[in-house]
């Protein structure tokens, strides 16, 4: 702090910043993007291992022997499910009553705000059967839950076939002191919210469900069952959930361990791991596998029916079964006894999972880097906001040097005119209101004027109005304020960036992947900014890193990276249903990723696209 | 009615008159009336061999008062001193599970210890209990301890309710000063006896609850001041609870029907409770002198799947790996009950050996019919010498029972800063409203916000008649809430009260603060309509001029229910990262606000360019001189 009490050396220091401010900030940018992609490679990452001492080092041995009987047991649920051309709801009720369970059924029924066309539901009315087994010599308190979803069609009866034939090989064990839950759950993610919701009584998306009759105290894990084939090749497990949370690592690394110990195939990502770290296809590899998970982190969607048990604080996996041409194949006793021995590792457990990490990144499933490594990465294209809006600062006012940045707003807009400057504010804002809220609500005015399905006009209507942003601020902020000035500019120029890095840095901490890949692409457009830069060129460049198109390029990647390269026509229709996809998350889970965007990212990248145009 | 009475006592002390004179062995059944089961009439009837369908009552309809029938039947014989009686009762489930119940009775005909005298004469009774009651002047004391939960869905009632597990209720005498300098050290000791961690009683978790604890024995006392409750879910029951409490029967674990209590087969169950009751009772019918009951229990249930490994087949020596041989030398009576009620024709479950002596009683409301294994006679145990009694399932497993009386309790909400209880009291029964009484107590750290307490009931607000509740005081006593609630018949009543989760200093959380924080179960009390009264139809059992109005007094029963304890989260402070805080803290204090204090207190001021030095040695001589300075 001399060196700011000091005149001279604090007038050296602006200096400094401000003449080698372009340098600092691109060197800043080129380090992140560096420091990003080396998390992949593997000397810079940590191996994992387990940190909670009542699963790591306690003997388990896995004795479950009636794979045969689960397969059976799964025909039989098929030949119940195609009879009842549903959930079998009797069936399973009377299966898991003759297993000794304490059974009870939930009914639930959901009016989606607009048609799911990728699913093909509108209203959704289910049933979830769930037994619980209660533990001999336990009160209640702590659980366990194993789910499996009843999925249409010939897909996941092996799961419900193994879960029963677990519930009845562990109701004749003595050794638990949780109680566990063996749940199926109708419509996939909507029973799963519903059953969750009930069981912890909450009612946060409109749900309608019958009340819970059994509980069995607090969850403290929970593992999700996806298993569509007699035999198996690889396992794979999925942990981003809604918003980006991600289960303690321990129970990554509990899978890990008894993947190993039995010599299962595992995968995260669907992406084996490699030995070949120091060759490129190596490190290729580890990139890839890191990217999909941060770009499945960033969409925020809960990518198994775990992901909705996150937000209770109960850890949860969902661990699917995938049948490839690998002729190395697993029987489902082996699967029964990972899960055999996962189940005992997490009774063992005394305390809730919070020894391992919660926010962490995996390039491969043996290896994780921690938030103390990847955060420098965004923290370096922070930086270049804070650095940008230094220098601002300093230009703004050259005469009187600024004590602490970042105070005293309102009196230094005062001088170009508040209004001039609140007015694109405001009018960005609203336009994002009307980003969140028009799509759903004018879907039926929509769908009578134009010849186009509910789902269709509420992502047409999106992409309108997301479009119709561009020109309204930039037009209406020459009606109201006349000639802007050069400090104006410079004052919302100020604002934006602030705004933006207060923005990012929340957004990161929570769901890192979301903030770094928003602070990759608008970073440099508000970095760059100013009305006197070649207009039509780069309001291309503006346009093109937008958050809508940073959504196209995303789902292109993510097209590239599970090796299912689509085309450009191909790309656009999934695009459109990624939008419908992530507006119903919000609407039916309570994903927040569409109102951050609509709400503050695209007013944010709005009032920089005014800035370009200021006149 | 009254008159019908009359008539009906007459005959009933006749036959336990005649009954007295015949066989010693019958003599000490008529004390055993007063145990769990209301009005136990003994039944012989003269078959031989298994066949069941010649049994034959010798009194039916005969139905006494609890209380007259308990103090008539100790005045039929000049008392002894001490008496000591033990019984097992065998009640197969639906669930295919099977619930044993010991109950040990020991009388101490001593009405000293009230007055503090010192009693240095033991004979039955345990003198380390003997000696704790005298020196605290402890009118009743109840203790349990339980492993597990009591699933009233697939078990039905117990016999004797306990919460999971320790609980602890002490009615002291009203000569006591100071009673809870006495409760602490009480609480103190009883923790040495069992082997328990019941020091951890203090004062955050003792309540006196105003209405749901009233004394079970003799006096009148309703002064909840002399009256103490406390629980402590947490605590874990094993076999170093089980040895002294067996250390107190007169026989230990050596002979009679404690040498069933082997600890593996105990803790190999689905619920195990154990608990010490101290009471006084009278010593005669005119009820001149006290005596003091201690009663013993131990209930376990077995698990069908886990312990039965599947087969419906029970035995003595299947759940106990022991038999019996013989009675305890000291017992007045042993007896082995095996409830039989809905196996009349033998259709559920085969039983052998098969029994002549049939008894019936009414128990929780309920009429229920037991076969009676008397282990002081020698022809009970057969040619074996010893008695293996084995349960054959024949029929299918039942659904869950449909309880009149069944509670559940939850919390609802996430996240880390408020949630809610929520308690659901189901009153299954068809057309007949009753009243409970609730009993909360709720840790301080879990900050009840009173207000929002909504009692609800077929959707409609339920007004409590009647609410006591005592606020909390942080690290000093728990909240109590007691409430008498009216169920309508067939309804679901819900009470709800937000709380708030306490951020508690970082030395009071426990050494594993991410398992959560437990809070005790709630206390239901009932009068719950029973089930004698609730059959409209039953016509080929009574006579019908006795079966028009309902019965009056097995219309009711008391019964007592506890909810599952909740275990509850608090915010946690991450503990394992104290070097990180320190570090970060210590950074932050030393340059953010070391350099900010240095910014705020520093003057600034323009520095006067300093002097070469030879102007100031120009100026030394100036001075001297006395003219004016060069600047």
């Amino acid at each position: 702090m001399g060196l700011l009490s000091d005149p001279n050396r604090r007038r050296a220091l602006t200096n400094l910043l401000t003449r080698l401010n372009t340098p600092i900030c691109i060197v800043c940018y080129l380090a992140a993007i560096i420091w990003f992609m080396g998390l992949a490679f593997e000397p810079f990452t940590l191996r994992t291992y387990m940190s909670e001492n009542a699963m790591g080092s306690t003997m388990v041995e896995e004795r479950f022997p009636s794979g045969e009987r689960a397969l059976s047991t799964a025909k039989e649920f098929d030949a119940h499910k195609r009879k009842a051309g549903g959930m079998p709801v009797e069936w399973l009720v009377k299966t898991m009553q003759a297993r000794g369970l304490e059974v009870f059924t939930q009914s639930f029924s959901r009016t989606l705000p607009f048609p799911d066309e990728n699913k093909e539901r509108y209203m959704v009315r289910g049933t979830n059967v769930y037994g619980i087994l209660r533990a001999p010599r336990a009160p209640r308190t702590e659980a366990l839950v194993i789910s499996a979803p009843c999925s249409p069609g010939n897909v996941n009866n092996q799961a419900v076939g193994l879960l029963l034939t677990l519930a009845q090989y562990f109701r004749n064990q003595v050794y638990w002191a949780k109680d566990i839950i063996f749940l199926v759950n109708e419509h996939d993610l909507i029973g799963m919210q519903a059953w969750l919701e009930g069981y912890h009584h909450t009612n946060i998306t409109g749900m309608e469900y019958s009340p819970l009759q059994g509980r069995a105290g607090s969850i403290q894990a929970a593992l999700s069952l996806e298993l569509s084939s007699d035999v198996i090749t690889s396992l794979d497990l999925i942990l981003e959930g809604l918003n980006g949370q991600l289960p303690n690592l321990d129970l990554a690394n509990l899978f890990y361990a008894f993947c190993q110990k039995l010599g299962v195939l595992c995968t995260i990502q669907g992406k084996l791991q490699r030995n070949d770290w120091d060759t490129t296809e190596g490190y290729t590899h580890a990139a890839q596998t890191m990217m999909l998970m941060v770009l499945k982190q960033a969409s925020g969607r809960a990518w198994g029916d775990h992901g909705l048990f996150l937000r209770y604080h109960i850890e949860a996996a969902s661990i699917q079964g995938i049948n490839s041409f690998r002729h190395y194949k697993t029987d489902v006793t082996t699967i029964g006894r990972l899960l055999e021995g996962m189940i005992r590792k997490l009774n063992n457990l005394l305390e809730r999972l919070h020894q391992s990490y919660f926010f962490y990144l995996l390039p491969s499933l043996s290896r994780f880097v921690s938030i103390g490594y990847y955060m420098p990465a965004f923290g370096l294209l922070a930086v270049i906001l804070l650095l940008r809006a230094l220098d601002l600062w300093v230009h703004l006012d050259t005469p009187v040097l600024a004590e602490v940045d970042g105070v005293s707003e309102a009196e230094q807009s005062s001088s170009p005119g508040l209004l001039s400057v609140l007015t694109p504010v405001v009018i960005s804002h609203v336009t994002g209101v009307a980003l969140y809220l028009l799509p759903v609500q004018l879907q039926e005015m929509a769908v009578e004027h134009f010849p186009v399905s509910e789902t269709e006009a509420v992502v047409l209507t999106a992409i309108a109005i997301y479009t119709a942003g561009l020109a309204l601020p930039h037009n209406a902020q020459r009606l109201l304020s006349g000639e802007g000035t050069e400090q104006g500019w410079r004052v919302l120029k100020l604002t934006s960036l602030l705004y933006l890095a207060v923005l990012l840095g929340c957004t990161a901490l929570i769901n890192f992947s979301l903030g770094f890949i928003l602070a990759i692409t608008l970073v440099p457009i508000a970095a760059c900014i100013t009305p006197h830069i070649p207009r039509a060129l780069s309001a291309l460049a503006v346009v093109l890193l937008s958050p809508g198109f940073v959504i196209l390029y995303c789902v292109f990647i993510y097209q590239e990276l599970i090796e299912s390269p689509v085309s450009i026509r191909e790309g656009w229709m999934l695009y459109l249903s990624v939008i419908s996809q992530g507006i119903l998350d919000h609407f039916l889970y309570g994903s927040l990723v569409y109102p951050l965007l609509a709400l503050f990212i695209y007013p944010c990248w709005l009032m920089f696209w005014n800035i370009l145009f200021w006149k | 009615m009254a008159a019908r009475r009359c008539v009906l006592f007459l005959l009933y002390s006749l036959l336990f008159s005649v009954a007295e004179y015949r066989s010693s062995c019958e003599k000490s059944s008529d004390n055993t009336g007063e145990e769990q089961s209301d009005a136990i009439r003994e039944v012989k009837s003269d078959i031989s061999g298994n066949n069941q369908d010649e049994r034959q009552w010798l009194s039916t309809g005969v139905e006494m008062d609890k209380s007259v029938e308990a103090k008539d039947s100790e005045s039929f014989r000049p008392a002894p001193k001490d008496q000591f009686q033990e019984e097992l009762i065998i009640k197969p489930l639906q669930s295919g599970d099977i619930y044993a119940s010991f109950q040990f009775r020991t009388l101490w005909d001593t009405d000293d210890l009230q007055e503090g005298n010192k009693v240095s004469h033991y004979r039955l009774f345990p003198k380390s209990l003997g000696q704790v009651l005298s020196k605290f002047s402890v009118r009743e004391l109840h203790i349990s301890f339980t492993q597990g939960f009591w699933r009233t869905m697939q078990w039905g009632q117990p016999f004797i309710p306990s919460p999971p597990g320790a609980e602890l209720w002490v009615w002291f005498h009203d000569t006591v000063a100071d009673v809870d300098e006495n409760w602490k050290e009480l609480t103190n000791v009883l923790s040495g006896i069992f082997c328990a961690s019941l020091n951890f009683i203090d004062t955050t978790n003792t309540v006196q609850p105003s209405a749901s604890f009233k004394p079970l024995g003799l006096g009148n006392a309703t002064d909840h001041r002399f009256l103490r409750y406390a629980t402590l879910p947490r605590e874990i029951v094993c076999t170093e609870n089980l040895t002294p409490w067996k250390k107190l029967l007169p026989c230990g674990s050596k002979a009679g029907l404690a040498v069933l209590m082997k600890s593996e087969k105990l803790f190999h169950s689905s619920f195990h409770s154990q608990a010490v009751h101290i009471r006084p009772v009278c010593q005669d019918e005119q009820c001149e002198r006290p005596a003091l009951e201690l009663r013993q229990t131990l209930n376990v249930v077995f698990d069908l799947y886990t312990s039965g490994q599947g087969k419906k087949e029970w035995s003595l020596f299947k759940m106990f790996s022991r038999t019996l041989t013989e009675a305890c030398p000291l017992a007045s009576s042993s007896k082995v009950y095996v409830d039989i009620t809905d196996n009349p024709e033998g259709e559920l479950f085969e039983l052998s050996p098969a029994t002549p002596v049939l008894s019936q009683a009414v128990v929780l409301g309920d009429r229920r019919t037991y076969s009676v294994y008397d282990l002081t006679k020698a022809d009970t145990f057969g040619q074996l010498r010893s008695l293996n009694l084995l349960l054959r399932w024949k029929g299918d497993n039942g659904d869950m029972l449909r309880a009149l009386l069944h509670v559940e309790r939850y919390v609802a909400g996430f996240g880390l800063q408020t949630g809610e209880i929520h308690t659901l009291v189901y009153n299954n029964h068809p057309f007949r409203a009753f009243p409970v009484l609730l009993l909360d107590s709720v840790p301080w750290y879990l900050r009840l916000y009173i207000h929002t307490l909504k009692v609800t009931s077929k959707s409609r607000d339920n007004k409590p008649s009647y609410i006591h509740y005592q606020p909390s005081k942080d690290r000093q006593r728990p909240h109590l809430l007691e409430m008498l609630i009216q169920l309508p018949p067939h309804s679901v009543t819900e009470v709800t009260v937000q709380f708030e989760r306490a951020l508690l200093k970082w030395t009071e959380y426990p050494p594993d603060p991410n398992h959560g924080f437990y809070v005790g179960s709630s206390v239901i009390s009932a009068l719950v309509p029973s089930m004698v009264a609730m059959d409209t139809n039953v016509t080929q059992e009574h006579p019908l001029f006795s079966s028009f109005f309902p019965v009056k007094e097995e219309s009711n029963y008391f019964m007592r229910v506890y909810t599952e304890p909740l275990l509850v989260n608090l915010p946690t402070p991450d503990f394992s990262m104290p070097y990180n805080v320190i570090c970060l803290t210590c950074t932050v204090v030393a340059v953010g606000y070391g350099s900010f204090y240095n910014l705020l207190t520093r003057t600034f001021q323009v520095d006067e360019p300093s002097l070469p030095l030879a102007k100031r040695l120009a100026n030394l001589i100036r001075r001297i001189r006395g003219v004016p300075m060069l600047t």
